[in-house]
């Protein structure tokens, strides 16, 4: 029997589907009726339409210094990761002859990542704290004489686990796009005189824009929407759009932390769309 | 396991079989109710109760105890505060016992989701401390700032919805375990005995102090500090207006501008971490992270807040069993055995042993060693090593706890945990002060 294209194409999408619908878009459209109800202030919801609590979130100044605060770490990370990313995939692809050496390399290179985040997360605190290991070592030697207090429950500390949790999301679609790069073309610019600097910045860093753009997108969407990190290791120090939201619900305040969810979401698509704009992923992956 | 522990379960089962014997006239009881009493013991092994709530007063090996003493599952599960609260009014049927501050208490009835608890059916009911059932201890009337668990306990009708103010029939929850929190200090490095809760904010201090960051209650404990330095006096710290949340979150966002605070915590471990590592030397604390500290032969000490001149004390919590709506029939019968084994002095014995208190102290006492008791209850030198309710050694013999007898601690409450009724514009001033 032959199926016609359309059902064909349904077909193809709706494995696809099966997951978002259930999972992402019933939930998101309860958050979206939850934004737009009154709460009677003890966790009971009043079903008459008000955009009250979109007007309160966006005119409040808290707000702004929660999304100003989110989107420093979110870049400082992205800036760390996409560093250090991008060369350890730079350095596994071009300069690691052996293929089978730089796979494993590169599998090295998930181990720290087959323990929880949780734990990879705090074990930096008895490192980085006043008589950590780093403050002790420094004390000993005689490079400082009061420890260091920056290094732990400071913006620091966010940033280094952070990075330390997340550049993994970068290495790996950015050695994916440099693997698929033709070693030939890079030959020939060597033969036909270009620097080192030349054949990076014209050849390997535009043909590896989607994976840069990838791991950009796993990144800036993990850093925002998480609350958790930046919790733990600023010591309660700072404060995240999630987190805010999250305090909102324990009051029971459910169309308050809607409203701030659906901002959220709406900010990340934006993002999202923004990063898909400057590179046509699709275009590069099926090239 | 150690081998105290050991000595506790083998204490324990020989009181078990007293339990077991009361349990059948229980279930005998119970039978005549629903007509055949073979069926009621038939059927009581395929009960399972779910007791849900923050894992300092839900526990586990308690559970275990009573599910081993009652013939029926017990199945504890924890979350934290806010994600118990949560659970309970937006899934009320996954919980069979919810475990609930006074502030929940009146949540939970005013959102429908428990029953109301008959008094006359819990055994002990009469043994109780008076703080609970009448708001007084010795003729020492309980504070009401916040909500009290005096003030949250009586609903008017099994149905109710708002709680009532006097004595009443029926109950929203049976409280179980209690404590009073204040400051906990580093004594070598503080220099000074801390009685008051404006040490905490003294710039000698600075960038070595913390607080809890449970908006709800953190800020308690700041406003416990400011009255204490004389900068302000509430109408009610525990339902504060939104002039004195303002000056609270203003107060606070400068004094962290100036670095008093290290870090604020938000889990009893992340407490302990912060004083065992030596970031701070003094932060709001609870009795037994204290002690969490100390078994780690670091000197730290529960600083004793007396009341004094209208200013100081503890801030007192209190949790108790609610029972879920949902709950009829034999299930119902069951929570009712289970609540009355709380109560019977193992649980009480239990959660004494880490610093907390039984509401029933007589029957706790039953199931606690004299030197134990001696100790934790009458505020006198321990006459023997005393050990946690797993067997690891605590204190030395002849130590006295912090903050003296029960009586002494909790006539010195000043205000119970709470949810204001301005929580919404409190917890956005709060949510300031952490980003500031």
């Amino acid at each position: 029997m032959a199926l016609s294209r359309s059902t064909v194409s349904w077909l193809y999408v709706s494995p696809l589907m099966l997951v978002l619908i259930p999972f992402f878009v019933l939930p998101i459209l309860v958050v979206l009726v939850a934004s737009v109800f009154e709460t009677d202030g003890f966790g009971g919801l009043i079903p008459t339409f008000t955009l009250a609590n979109y007007g309160t979130v966006l005119t409040s100044g808290l707000t702004f210094n929660l999304y100003v605060e989110t989107v420093k770490f979110t870049v400082l990370t992205w800036f760390f990761t996409l560093i250090i990313g991008f060369f350890v995939a730079y350095f596994l692809v071009f300069h690691v002859r052996n293929p089978l050496l730089a796979i494993g390399l590169f599998l090295i290179c998930t181990v720290p990542f087959w323990t929880s985040n949780i734990i990879r997360m705090i074990s930096w605190i008895p490192l980085l704290g006043k008589e950590g290991l780093i403050n002790s070592a420094l004390l000993r030697i005689g490079l400082i004489r009061e420890p260091l207090e920056f290094l732990l429950y400071s913006s620091f500390a966010v940033v280094v686990a952070y990075v330390h949790q997340l550049t993994i999301f970068m290495i790996v679609p950015i050695f994916n796009s440099m693997a698929r790069i033709d070693k030939r073309v890079v030959e020939a610019a060597i033969d036909a005189g270009a620097s080192r600097f030349d054949i990076m910045r014209l050849i390997i860093v535009p043909l590896s824009k989607s994976g840069v753009a990838l791991g950009s997108i796993f990144v800036a969407s993990i850093v925002m929407g998480d609350f958790f990190v930046t919790k733990v290791m600023s010591g309660g120090g700072s404060a995240s759009v999630v987190g805010a939201f999250y305090e909102d619900i324990s009051v029971l305040q459910y169309p308050g932390a809607a409203a701030s969810a659906i901002i959220l979401t709406v900010v990340l698509l934006a993002m999202v769309s923004l990063i898909l704009r400057t590179v046509d992923i699709r275009k590069e992956i099926t090239r | 396991m150690t081998a105290k522990n050991k000595g506790d379960t083998t204490k324990a089962s020989g009181k078990g079989i007293n339990r077991r014997s009361f349990l059948k006239a229980g279930a005998a009881a119970a039978g005549t109710v629903v007509g055949a009493p073979t069926i009621w013991a038939q059927e009581i092994k395929d009960i399972e109760l779910r007791h849900v709530g923050v894992s300092y007063s839900v526990v586990k090996a308690v559970g275990d105890q009573a599910a081993k003493d009652l013939g029926f599952k017990v199945t504890m599960q924890n979350l934290d505060t806010s994600a118990a609260i949560n659970r309970f009014i937006t899934q009320p049927n996954s919980v069979d016992i919810a475990d609930l501050e006074g502030w929940q208490a009146k949540l939970a009835a005013k959102r429908g989701v428990i029953q109301g608890i008959e008094a006359k059916k819990i055994k002990e009911f009469n043994n109780f401390l008076p703080i609970f059932t009448k708001g007084e201890l010795n003729g020492h009337k309980i504070p009401r700032q916040g909500i009290s668990p005096y003030e949250a306990l009586y609903i008017e009708k099994k149905d109710s919805t708002e709680l009532h103010d006097g004595v009443t029939d029926w109950l929203t929850n049976v409280p179980q375990v209690y404590n009073a929190d204040s400051l906990g200090y580093r004594p070598d490095l503080v220099g000074h005995e801390v009685t008051e809760w404006k040490d905490l904010i003294d710039p000698k201090f600075k960038g070595k102090a913390a607080i809890l960051d449970v908006p709800a209650i953190g800020i308690m404990d700041a406003a416990l500090c400011f009255e204490s330095a004389g900068l302000i006096t509430y109408g009610n710290k525990g339902n504060m207006t939104k002039k004195e949340i303002d000056f609270t979150c203003d107060k606070l966002i400068e004094l962290k501008k100036a670095g008093q605070f290290r870090a604020t915590w938000t889990t009893f471990d992340q407490s302990v971490q912060l004083m065992a590592a030596g970031e701070v030397v003094i932060q709001s604390m609870w009795s037994p992270a204290v002690a969490a500290v100390r078994v780690k032969e670091i000197p730290c000490v529960y600083a004793p807040v007396n009341l004094k001149n209208g200013k100081e004390g503890y801030r007192g919590w209190c949790n108790g069993m609610g029972l879920m709506k949902h709950l009829t029939g034999k299930k119902l019968d069951a929570a009712y055995e289970y609540m009355n084994w709380y109560m019977s002095g193992w649980q009480g014995a239990f959660v004494s042993r880490y610093g907390y208190y039984s509401p029933v102290p007589s029957t706790a006492k039953k199931f606690m060693t004299p030197a134990e008791y001696t100790f934790w209850y009458e505020g006198k030198p321990a006459p023997e090593p005393v050990t946690d309710p797993y067997g690891v050694p605590m204190e030395k013999s002849g130590t006295v706890r912090d903050g003296g007898s029960f009586t002494d601690r909790v006539t010195n409450i000043s205000c119970w945990n709470t949810l204001m009724d301005e929580a919404a514009y409190m917890n956005k001033r709060w949510n300031d002060f952490k980003v500031a």
